[in-house]
């Protein structure tokens, strides 16, 4: 196999040579740079996206476990089997085209700001869906308990339900937090400057396919990794001795 | 014992299969594979698996020289590529002859063969016509579409340090996605080949609100490509080019896909063949662009 050529990510993006200490200044720009640009902008539309489907996710898993209000379960179902049924490329489209023909006042929104929208949304269907079987696996008395300790609806989830509930989800959410930036790359398509669409251009532009091919893939399991490790680390802080969670203390 | 030994052959067998012969390929398999466009003017996609286009006929005629030549009717098999992924799929074997609207650059004939230039490319600006756009310097301050994996975003790059503008520049992932910014009005402007923004405005929902201004930003050659160290394959390809110039069918092929109304809309491009092309035509050569820039 022919050898891999790593000085190409040196290379001055517009003259093509060489550049001494691989960071180019002012105006120019090495594939390095570029490349660590692109990889800003997954990392901001992961984290973004990451935080909308968390609020969202959690409002969403609560209104479908609520006892007393059917109309706002179904709302919760409605949510939940809309953004898990279509695909996730579909959804960015449409709302990057359809959403600001329909309502042109969207047509100002900032594009990135449209995608962390839709990778928000798509993600908030899962969570919610994780949170409402958390807070189902545990026992009914639980949330007696509450009411009977006086507690409104809002006061027993706050107090009681969710922050088992949060606890017991922890391994999926995980698996979660790293699927979006997985998923980020489909930003991509609707043009913003991210990992994926840098591995496309510059890939064809410098020939060398493999070596930005490896770059790519490396920053994307960095990406993963760190997730993981952050995402450990919480859960590691927040267990609570002689609390039963699911998979065990400590499973990963 | 065994097992390594079977790993070891089957991967030298895997690497060892780099200097291919197509015209035995293609001879044993009966099939050759034809790389095409879905949205360039030189080859395009009328849906429905039917692909068109001055090059994705021209490229037919030229698979029906090539079963004369290996004495057996060849069944051809359509292979839609992108700009990103058309050299890669031609390296490792999945496309034996792409004909769509490939610049034949010094770069890329590291990876590739070119046959002999059959169009010349001039890079231009669409615009819609009431922007009041009329050059590149009046995209300062803008932003412009270009299609990711094309030599256009390198000419933008060089053209934007060169003349000290500053524009913002959105990627489409094919010609048909960055067409659709423009429409939808996210990007102020499309730099891309004259003959796909013309394609693209003439199919488009109302072509009078398009135009293509500016000065020609890039001469490039357009070949059909090959995969690279296989002589024989390249010659039989070169050999029916240079039939069809010198018959007269390249000619009129050329009238009837950009003078004459074409499908889908019925509308025609109207482009004369310019003098680069008549010149490229008289004098078959394969050389790359930055010799036409030297000019």
């Amino acid at each position: 196999m022919p050898s891999l050529d790593w000085p190409v990510f040196c290379r001055d993006t517009l003259s093509g040579e060489q550049v001494a200490g691989c960071f180019a200044s002012g105006r120019d720009q090495t594939y390095l740079q570029w490349m660590l640009q692109a990889w800003g902008w997954t990392v901001t539309v992961s984290l973004s996206g990451l935080l909308v489907a968390l609020v969202l996710g959690s409002v969403i898993g609560v209104l479908r476990t609520l006892p007393d209000s059917p109309w706002l379960v179904r709302f919760g179902n409605a949510w939940v089997e809309l953004f898990r049924n279509i695909p996730l490329l579909v959804q960015i489209f449409i709302w990057y085209y359809v959403v600001p023909r329909m309502w042109p006042a969207m047509q100002s929104i900032n594009p990135t700001l449209l995608v962390i929208l839709g990778l928000g949304f798509f993600t908030s269907a899962r969570i919610a869906e994780q949170l409402r079987s958390g807070i189902q696996a545990l026992p009914r008395g639980q949330r007696y308990a509450g009411m009977a300790l006086g507690f409104t609806t809002l006061q027993y989830y706050r107090y009681v339900l969710l922050p088992m509930a949060y606890r017991i989800i922890m391994p999926p959410l995980t698996s979660e937090s790293m699927n979006i930036f997985k998923n980020s790359s489909v930003a991509f398509a609707v043009s913003i400057a991210e990992l994926t669409q840098f591995y496309y251009q510059v890939g064809e532009e410098t020939g060398h396919q493999r070596e930005v091919y490896f770059g790519v893939l490396a920053l994307y399991a960095v990406s993963a990794l760190l997730v993981n490790q952050v995402m450990g680390f919480i859960t590691r802080r927040l267990r609570v001795p002689g609390m039963v969670m699911a998979g065990g203390a400590g499973g990963h | 014992m065994k097992r390594t030994l079977l790993v070891l052959a089957l991967s030298a067998l895997a690497f060892g299969a780099h200097a291919e012969d197509t015209l035995a390929k293609i001879k044993a398999s009966g099939t050759i594979s034809l790389g095409v466009r879905d949205s360039s003017a030189l080859s395009y996609t009328l849906g429905n698996d039917k692909y068109v286009g001055f090059h994705t006929e021209m490229a037919e005629r030229i698979i029906g020289d090539l079963s004369k030549a290996v004495g057996k009717k060849l069944e051809t098999k359509y292979t839609l590529v992108t700009s990103q992924n058309r050299i890669p799929l031609v390296q490792n074997g999945t496309v034996d002859l792409e004909c769509g609207s490939t610049t034949n650059n010094a770069q890329r004939q590291k990876d590739v063969d070119f046959a002999y230039t059959t169009y010349v490319e001039v890079v231009r600006i669409a615009v819609r016509a009431n922007s009041g756009i009329k050059s590149i310097k009046d995209l300062n301050g803008r932003s412009v579409a270009t299609t990711t994996g094309t030599t256009s975003v390198q000419t933008l790059r060089k053209n934007e340090r060169a003349q000290n503008i500053d524009f913002k520049e959105v990627y489409g992932k094919d010609h048909a996605d960055s067409f659709l910014l423009l429409e939808s009005g996210r990007a102020d402007a499309f730099v891309m080949d004259g003959s796909i923004l013309a394609k693209n405005i003439a199919s488009s929902k109302n072509p009078g609100d398009f135009k293509i201004v500016g000065e020609e930003l890039s001469v490039e050659p357009i070949a059909c490509m090959v995969r690279k160290d296989d002589p024989a394959f390249l010659k039989a390809v070169d050999d029916s080019i240079l039939r069809q110039i010198k018959d007269g069918s390249l000619a009129k092929l050329y009238d009837k896909w950009f003078m004459q109304p074409i499908p889908p809309t019925n509308r025609s491009l109207n482009m004369p063949m310019s003098e680069a092309t008549k010149a490229a035509w008289a004098n078959p050569n394969n050389k790359p662009m930055e010799d036409y820039a030297k000019k």
